[in-house]
């Protein structure tokens, strides 16, 4: 492997059932620093049966180049199909750099690729640089559920992967009218469609609301909700405040609310503009998936929780006290 | 103190307190308040080995003895009575088939009872027959090759949940209860339905129902033992089951304790945590004294009657005999007096403590969201089923006259 | 029949991990170990297939010779036969080159016995990377699912499951062998039976180094794999609190609403 061959900074711009995903902004902000400090271009890929249409967009928004794979196998997302139309891009157009979000995912395809192309992977990094001295990228990432960050490098294989993890850069603003080249990528995909997985069918989420990853105002209940019909109360609040409900941990494992809402290392990373920690004493585990908001409220009857010395503001107080007073002041 | 003096008995104890933990404590308020048997935790209890503890591995089982049965029986119910009731019953109601059986009735219905896969129940009690069993009215006529039977049972703890119920009818009602014998009925034979479901003062999430018989047809081959047997397997089958109560009570008193010592620790008034009130803080160590006191008589008994259930056991299916002939080859005496004196001291022990406990933490104690009334409400019942206190003291009393007499005069 | 390899790993127990703030490194001293908290989901779902189609359940784990411990654990739990990649050649691997050497290890296992299924944890709970099960798949050039949060249903040649994605779910079905990648929300791990427990300490271990299981020692281990930690700290986080005073909670909470609304955060 001739290091010198691999140039550009390659980022991943996921879409699902015709969505472009939001991480594909985020994605562009990180590629863009790093495209320019390399005094290299910055490509998107774009794989899908339909995702031609994005290409504009993602060159608005900091893209010099977009790679568009479209075939109909590639309408839904399998990781074989998937993991080896991206490796063959790879060995064609050797890239040195290769972003890809660390959504669901971007966690199995980078994985996947990142043997097909025999590279290093560093997985959910919040933060990517270039090492001035020798042009490699650092991939800052936080391990042990937060309690330690890690830099990672890849210094003997190109390209250099990445999965990036959501909300950890700012979005792109567009730049209408940029200007950038869209290539159409030359890949026999009927033959690396496995006949050995097939994909059956998607099922749309059935909760309402607000997606949790998208959400700018979350309200979140820990043990001290005490029983499942206290999210109602959450809810409440989170509906005035325009924003969705979640839980740490202990909540999810009482039944009192689903899987999906849980934050944290064995759940979701969140990065609200303000989230509101209700009866959560704030364990490490949990504070690894919102520590990234811009604002944290703390609301708890033990003053003495790390939550309420994490967060911006704290209230020493029963949530079932507080919260409908809340709900009265913003009257 | 744990009693536990192998290697088995001692990770029934790991098993039975991690089952606690995880399991019972968060469902066991929603189950008490549903007044529900919880399916979901019937299946942790099959997965995690609990029907089969008393049971040889030859059937799947641990190859345990009654220790087990009582050690897991005893830490289930300190987190939970109702629900621990689920593998107490099924092994109530398979003790007197698994002493009387013949070989070919342990193998058919031995390894699905030791998986969990069946649940068994125990029905005796009837309106007019509850402490005198003698005056059941359920009858069992031979019809060929079937029993026909006909009657009401009623209380039947895991009513409707269980699949066999061992049923105690009387098939001569002319000798009276030298008429009595124990027959299999399976749930879902024609004529077998269930009445009313009682709603009681504790252990809610186990559901207690009316039998009903009505010209049932039973297979002459669901016979336990032989006919006009019935009440020597059903004193037997006290023996041994009497001790699990005890040990049921002596894990309400315990967990009791285990929700009111932290709370009498954190708990402050006048400035100072209540334990540190003499009044309460002896009330506290008198009433953990008696729970040890109680603890210690029920192991002590039933290590002593393992030393003869495991060889009985082990020699039934040996000799492919029943293991209630191998107990009786093995010994003289009975374990009636003693299992009596450990239900007895202990259900009172369990009155008492979770009575005083509630007292001890006072208003919050008397509130649902607290664990404490439940327990006070699941004690009651260790003092009336399977003989309430004063039938236990018919037992020691007939026994300490029968062992005076014997002596005569000295 | 099938046979299912589970992929374990021992992992400090998540609650107790603690940084030495000055070197940045894990305090090992007094830290319990225990498997991974994600792989007693994957540990669980198998030992559930088992017991409803009928099999053998297989565990690998990589590590060092106290790792022994949780090869034991899973016995406890339902598995039937365990093996440990035991080498110092293993030692420091990365994602790459550690599922390279449990696919060699699961190769192996599946020349004793055919494999039909590999499920491993979502992630594990130290390095929280969610890479090991593609990359088996990927080696093994077998399909995979990941974030599989139920098994719709199974037969011998095939699976469905449904596998979480940010929108809703997926249905796939993937033809044996094959890899899954589990959540928590799949299933919850049984307590360990009495009888487990007695097995786990009496069950044989067999530990297979880097030649046993024939793999290439140039992709192993920490001078060999692709990727190097060359930093790590501990993150900083500002504590600045404002406690918002109040003489009861509406004071407070009226107080709060203000705070928030003065500083355009609603």
């Amino acid at each position: 492997m001739n290091l010198k061959d691999y140039k550009n900074v390659w980022i991943f711009a996921q879409v699902q059932r015709g969505k472009l995903s939001l991480t594909a902004y985020e994605l562009l902000t990180a590629g863009r620093k790093l495209a320019d400090e390399l005094g290299e271009k910055l490509c998107a890929v774009l794989l899908g049966s339909q995702v031609k249409n994005h290409a504009q967009d993602l060159i608005e928004h900091g893209a010099d180049i977009v790679y568009v794979c479209e075939d109909p196998a590639l309408e839904n997302y399998m990781d074989d199909t998937y993991a080896r139309v991206l490796a063959d891009l790879v060995a064609q157009y050797k890239p040195n750099k290769f972003l890809i979000p660390a959504t669901n995912m971007g966690r199995s395809l980078s994985a996947k690729t990142a043997v097909l192309v025999g590279t290093g992977l560093t997985a959910d990094a919040t933060d990517v640089t270039i090492n001035p001295a020798d042009g490699q990228l650092h991939a800052t990432r936080p391990t042990f559920g937060g309690n330690l960050m890690a830099t990672i490098t890849c210094a003997k294989t190109r390209p250099e992967m990445c999965s990036l993890r959501p909300m950890a850069y700012e979005k792109a603003a567009a730049n209408p009218g940029r200007k950038g080249e869209i290539i159409i990528t030359k890949v026999d995909v009927k033959k690396y469609v496995s006949p050995l997985a097939q994909f059956v069918e998607f099922i749309q989420s059935k909760e309402g609301g607000i997606d949790l990853s998208e959400a700018e105002v979350i309200v979140a209940g820990g043990r001290g909700v005490g029983k499942k019909e206290g999210f109602k109360l959450l809810e409440k609040l989170a509906a005035r405040l325009g924003g969705a409900v979640a839980a740490s941990r202990g909540p999810v494992d009482s039944g009192w609310i689903d899987y999906r809402y849980q934050v944290g290392l064995t759940g979701r990373t969140v990065k609200p503009k303000l989230y509101i920690a209700c009866g959560i004493s704030g364990q490490i585990q949990h504070m690894a998936g919102m520590s990234g908001a811009n604002v944290i409220v703390a609301i708890n009857k033990d003053p003495d929780a790390p939550m309420m010395k994490a967060a911006h503001f704290a209230v020493e107080g029963d949530l079932y006290d507080v919260i409908p007073a809340m709900l009265d002041a913003l009257h | 103190m744990d009693y536990a003096i192998n290697e088995m008995e001692q990770e029934v104890l790991n098993t039975t307190r991690e089952l606690a933990q995880k399991k019972l404590k968060p469902l066991r308020a929603e189950m008490d308040a549903k007044e529900e048997f919880s399916k979901e935790m019937y299946e942790e209890y099959r997965k995690s080995g609990m029907f089969g503890l008393w049971l040889p591995e030859e059937y799947g089982g641990l190859g345990g003895g009654i220790t087990c049965l009582a050690m897991a029986f005893e830490e289930l119910s300190r987190a939970c009575a109702g629900l621990a009731l689920t593998p107490g019953t099924s092994a109530l109601g398979a003790i007197p088939m698994f002493l009387a059986a013949t070989k070919e009735q342990r193998a058919k219905w031995c390894p699905d009872l030791a998986s969990g896969k069946k649940l068994w129940a125990f029905a005796l009690t009837e309106p007019e027959a509850g402490s005198d069993a003698t005056a059941l009215k359920t009858t069992a006529m031979k019809d060929g090759d079937f029993y026909v039977v006909n009657g009401t049972k009623h209380f039947i703890s895991t009513g409707k949940e269980a699949d066999f119920y061992t049923v105690a009818v009387n098939t001569n009602p002319a000798r009276g209860p030298r008429g009595i014998s124990l027959l299999v009925i399976e749930k879902g034979t024609p004529g077998f339905s269930f009445g009313k479901k009682e709603e009681k003062m504790g252990i809610r999430s186990n559901p207690t129902y009316e039998l009903i018989f009505e010209n049932v047809r039973v297979p002459k081959d669901n016979l336990l033992g032989s006919e006009g047997r019935g009440l020597l397997y059903l004193q037997e089958t006290l023996d041994y089951s009497r001790p699990g109560v005890a040990a049921q009570a002596v894990g309400i008193a315990q967990g009791a304790l285990d929700t009111t010592i932290p709370y009498l620790r954190t708990r402050k008034q006048f400035g100072q945590p209540i334990i540190t009130f003499q009044a309460l803080g002896h009330k506290v160590a008198e009433l953990a004294a008696k729970t040890e006191a109680g603890r210690a008589l029920v192991y002590n008994l039933t290590h002593r009657m393992d030393e003869e259930y495991l060889p009985a056991v082990k020699n039934a299916l040996e000799n492919g005999t029943t293991v209630h002939d191998e107990l009786k080859k093995l010994k003289g005496g009975r374990w009636t007096k003693y299992s009596a004196e450990a239900k007895l001291f202990c259900s009172n022990v369990a009155m008492e403590v979770a009575d005083e406990c509630v007292t001890l933490c006072g208003g919050i104690a008397y509130m649902r969201d607290f664990p404490l009334e439940k327990y006070m409400r699941d004690a009651k019942i260790t003092q009336i089923y399977e003989g309430t206190v004063h039938i236990q003291k018919n037992e020691i009393l007939t026994a300490l006259i029968k062992e005076y007499a014997a002596k005569g005069d000295e | 029949m099938l046979h299912i390899v589970s992929c374990v790993k021992q992992t400090p127990k998540s609650d107790n991990v603690k940084i030495d703030p000055a070197t940045g490194c894990l305090v090992r001293s007094g830290t319990e170990s225990a498997m991974n908290p994600f792989d007693e989901f994957a540990l669980e779902e198998a030992v559930t297939l088992k017991e409803q189609v009928g099999g053998k359940v297989s565990v690998i784990t990589m590590g060092p010779p106290q790792a022994e411990a949780v090869l034991r654990d899973s016995i406890a739990r339902g598995a039937d036969e365990v093996f440990q990649l035991g080498d110092r050649a293993f030692a420091g691997s990365d994602t790459w080159s550690t599922s390279y050497a449990l696919s060699k290890g699961i190769e192996k296992i599946s020349s004793l016995q055919k494999v039909d299924l590999i499920i491993c944890g979502k992630q594990t709970n130290d390095s929280d990377t969610g890479h090991i099960g593609p990359q088996i798949s990927a080696w093994l050039k077998i399909p995979n699912a990941a974030f599989v949060k139920k098994v719709v249903r199974v037969n011998e040649k095939s699976i469905v499951v449904e596998r979480l994605t940010e929108d809703g779910s997926e249905i796939v079905e993937l033809q044996f062998p094959c890899v899954l990648s589990v959540v928590k929300e799949i299933n919850k791990p049984r307590v360990r039976s009495v009888k487990g427990r007695m097995l786990a300490k009496r069950a044989p271990v067999t530990v297979w180094t880097a030649d046993d299981v024939q793999a290439d020692k140039t992709m192993l281990g920490i001078n060999n794999c692709p990727t190097r930690v060359v930093k790590s700290f501990v993150p900083k986080r500002e504590v600045n609190a404002t406690v918002v005073e109040g003489q009861n909670g509406k004071e407070k909470a009226a107080k709060l609403v203000e705070l928030l609304k003065e500083n355009n955060y609603i």
